[in-house]
């Protein structure tokens, strides 16, 4: 395949990827806030922070109120990384690929596409900077959101071949995901609790369940523990190989498809982003909780993020530059 | 609102005659029509306008509200051409393509219709899209002109004529495959009654052609588009995926020891045809303009060594070049020794003195155009324009005569159209889509365009028309 079109798959599934987790951390955060009382410090802030895009937003804004970030998050054209820019980029690389998708992947996302810029223009047109109006009609939103990428992620398993095209997209969405893991886990070191006696209490684990409501990893979280326990929810997230949005089962994905997009089977030699994901995947399946909790939690995390950005230049140095 | 208000006089109207009764072949769409009544039309309509967004058949607007993404407007009402008719046109089509590519054969090469003095040397080393650099050229199987789209209007009295040939990159065949899918959707009871001559299958016809133009065993086809910013990118990527081929652009390509390959993930692929959507002089800055950013070094070189084939072939811009479309019945006559079928509009050249006097003394009731114009652009249409306007132009003539043409202004027939609540007439031409392989293939209907402002003879999308899809009966 073309590299150019390699590219643009991957790209275009990073977006999705990435709206769909944004839908997620903001659903969660709004849902937590509605749980909390005043009194509790400001849930919002901690949000900009684990996406990265504290700058930004600090610039733009000069509260962080919870109108301003979901405006950020959700809307803001100035915000590479809001919603809706994902999903502009994404049906921008979809449009320089079509020919390499199916017509039904494609309408899904332009159709998606449509509603998210349809709504956008509804909701600064209408909500403006009330905030008590903001709630109203955001939970449906983000739902659809998370819905249209399930069937973007639906449609294409079931009407592309799972060839080069298909490993391309799969390389780009558990990147993003497994990066969207890592995040998510770090938002507990942003979140101040109000005094450290609190650590353990209701606020606390109320904070821990919002971070595996945020990766979607409630339930099965729960049938695996008993009980809401920040190491449990560690190693849920980060070593368990069957959990679809742990940190491991991403970097298998990964693997797999950098394997068969490689063609391991047909004998050709290896190359250095399969190099660096096998080694990190074996250094990854040494590991246990306790020894990354004894190293820190928020250290550890920031190492796996240096580490997916190494196999991501790889991955830019073998495939896409030529 | 409705069709029983509808009238089309002292023009020919394609559903009824000049006598308001509808034409045969247009009899059960009229009674349908009726049947179903405004609302449901209405309401059919803007559904079917959903469905092509939602396809994501658009162009881009720029303007003071930011980007608007548009349809390209789309009417319902179908235009229908009788088969008996068909048949003509489509014999024509044959005729013409057939002499057209003798033509090219013999200017590049022997250049014996010069020397027999059918065609004076210097309106031929004067066009534009007369390339030296392919003097001497021969195309695999000796076809030029792979892919046509011929513009075809009928005058007042209902005839049809050829109104130009489009040899270079002719677009809009993507419209007429969507606009079939649209109107399948949005009236099948239509589709069940009447037998529609289909043409779903153009991609295939058209991968068969491209595959014809080389001897390698698994051909690798590529379209080669100039990028997502251009105003066809959508056809170029519907082709693409249509055939089941790559979608390249320059820098996707790349030329080796006069081979043509595509960058891959696995490294350079060897590409054999190219069905390329780029004019001519942007293809090579090595042979043709320096200063392409959208070209491919070498490419000209490798087509010439017989490593790469292209469709159209680089060169074709001279045989529709409008001062030698007037010749194209004389074409027909030289190469083929018959009387051409479907006439040409009669036309004046300005490169001839009493030509030029008389258009300049008549430009108020002439249409004049480039020889090279094409979407619109470089005409004026005598009747619609200002005085001050026909001086201007009349000076743009008298400094370079060898460039324009002049037509009678057609009343070009009209077809019943959707205007907001009502139902209007609207003028309209014809682009059929000709494939030259292995045979002469000819799509049955072709894109109607559309000029939706009222009274407007002006079809070109980039000029605000829109289409409508087109049957051919039987």
């Amino acid at each position: 395949m073309l590299s150019r079109v390699a590219e643009s798959v991957f790209w275009m599934n990073r977006y999705i990827e990435r709206a769909e987790n944004y839908s997620r951390f903001i659903d969660v955060n709004h849902q937590l806030s509605l749980d909390l009382n005043e009194e509790v410090p400001n849930q919002w802030l901690p949000l900009v922070h684990t996406t990265g895009d504290y700058e930004l937003f600090a610039k733009k804004y000069s509260e962080t109120s919870p109108v301003n970030v979901i405006r950020f998050m959700t809307f803001d054209e100035e915000n590479p990384n809001s919603i809706f820019q994902c999903l502009s980029k994404a049906r921008e690389n979809a449009r320089t690929i079509r020919e390499n998708i199916s017509t039904s992947m494609w309408e899904v996302l332009n159709e998606f596409y449509l509603y998210v810029k349809d709504y956008r223009k509804l909701y600064l047109e209408t909500n403006g900077d009330h905030g008590d109006t903001l709630s109203m009609g955001l939970s449906d939103f983000l739902s659809t959101v998370r819905k249209s990428c399930q069937s973007f992620y639906g449609c294409s398993d079931a009407t592309i071949s799972h060839d080069e095209v298909w490993n391309f997209a799969l390389l780009g969405r558990f990147l993003e995901r497994a990066d969207k893991t890592t995040r998510i886990l770090d938002m507990k070191y942003f979140i101040l609790l109000p005094s450290v006696h609190d650590v353990g209490s209701t606020l606390d684990l109320l904070q821990w369940l919002s971070l595996l409501k945020s990766a979607s990893a409630h339930e099965m979280y729960n049938r695996r523990y008993k009980k809401i326990d920040p190491t449990d929810i560690a190693e849920f997230l980060i070593l368990n190989d069957t959990f679809p949005r742990s940190i491991i089962f991403c970097i298998q994905e990964m693997q797999e498809a950098l394997e068969k997009i490689s063609g391991l089977k047909e004998g050709l030699p290896r190359n250095s982003a399969q190099d660096a994901t096998t080694v990190y995947l074996n250094r990854l399946r040494s590991e246990n909780i306790k020894s990354i909790f004894d190293k820190g939690l928020h250290e550890y995390l920031d190492d796996i993020q240096i580490e997916l950005n190494q196999i991501g230049s790889k991955i830019v140095e073998r495939f896409f530059t030529n | 609102m409705f069709i029983a208000d509808y009238s089309a006089k002292n023009i020919y109207d394609e559903m009824f005659s000049n006598e308001g009764f509808p034409r045969k072949s247009y009899d059960f769409v009229k009674t349908k029509m009726e049947s179903l009544g405004g609302i449901e039309l209405l309401k059919r309509s803007s559904s079917a306008e959903r469905a092509l967004m939602s396809l994501g058949i658009t162009f881009t607007l720029y303007g003071d509200g930011g980007e608007q993404e548009r349809i390209m407007p789309f009417d319902v009402i179908p235009r229908i051409v009788p088969s008996e008719e068909w048949i003509n046109i489509e014999k024509g089509l044959k005729q013409r393509i057939l002499a057209l590519n003798l033509f090219l054969n013999d200017i590049y090469g022997e250049q014996k219709i010069l020397k027999d003095k059918i065609i004076p040397r210097d309106i031929i080393e004067s066009s534009t899209g007369f390339l030296k650099q392919c003097i001497g050229l021969k195309p695999p199987k000796d076809i030029w002109i792979h892919i046509t789209g011929t513009d075809l209007v009928r005058d007042g009295a209902g005839k049809f004529h050829v109104l130009e040939d489009n040899l270079r990159c002719p677009s809009g065949v993507s419209y007429v495959l969507e606009n079939r899918e649209v109107m399948k959707r949005t009236f099948p009871e239509l589709f069940e009654k009447l037998n529609i001559r289909q043409v779903y299958d153009y991609p295939y016809h058209l991968r068969s052609m491209l595959e014809n133009l080389t001897d390698a065993s698994d051909p690798v086809i590529a379209v080669w588009t100039p990028g997502v910013y251009n105003s066809a990118y959508y056809e170029h990527s519907f082709l693409a995926q249509k055939m089941g081929v790559y979608l390249v652009e320059g820098s996707d390509l790349v030329v080796e020891n006069h081979k043509v390959y595509m960058k891959t993930t696995k490294g350079l692929r060897k590409v054999d045809v190219v069905y390329r959507r780029i004019d001519d002089t942007f293809m090579d800055p090595s042979s043709f303009r320096e200063d392409s950013l959208l070209g491919v070094k070498g490419i000209f070189e490798a087509y010439k060594r017989g490593n790469v084939a292209l469709a159209n072939a680089p060169g074709t811009g001279v045989a529709d070049d409008k001062v030698i479309y007037s010749y194209v019945p004389k074409i027909i006559k030289y190469y083929l020794g018959e009387d051409s079928i479907i006439p040409n509009v009669p036309t004046y050249l300005c490169s001839e003195d009493s030509d030029l006097k008389y258009v300049l003394d008549n430009i108020h009731n002439l249409v004049v155009k480039a020889a090279n114009g094409a979407g619109g652009y470089g005409m004026i249409i005598g009747p619609k324009s200002s005085k001050q306007e026909q001086e201007d132009f009349k000076e743009l003539i008298k400094a370079d005569p060898r460039n324009y043409i002049a037509q009678p202004v057609l009343n070009l027939s009209t077809v019943p159209t959707l205007i907001s609540d009502k139902i209007e007439s609207r003028h309209v031409d014809l682009r059929p889509f000709i494939l030259y392989g292995k045979d002469i293939y000819v799509m049955p209907g072709g894109l109607t365009r559309v000029a939706l402002r009222k009274g407007s003879l002006v079809v070109n999308s980039s000029q605000g028309g829109g289409s409508k899809d087109t049957w051919v009966l039987g």
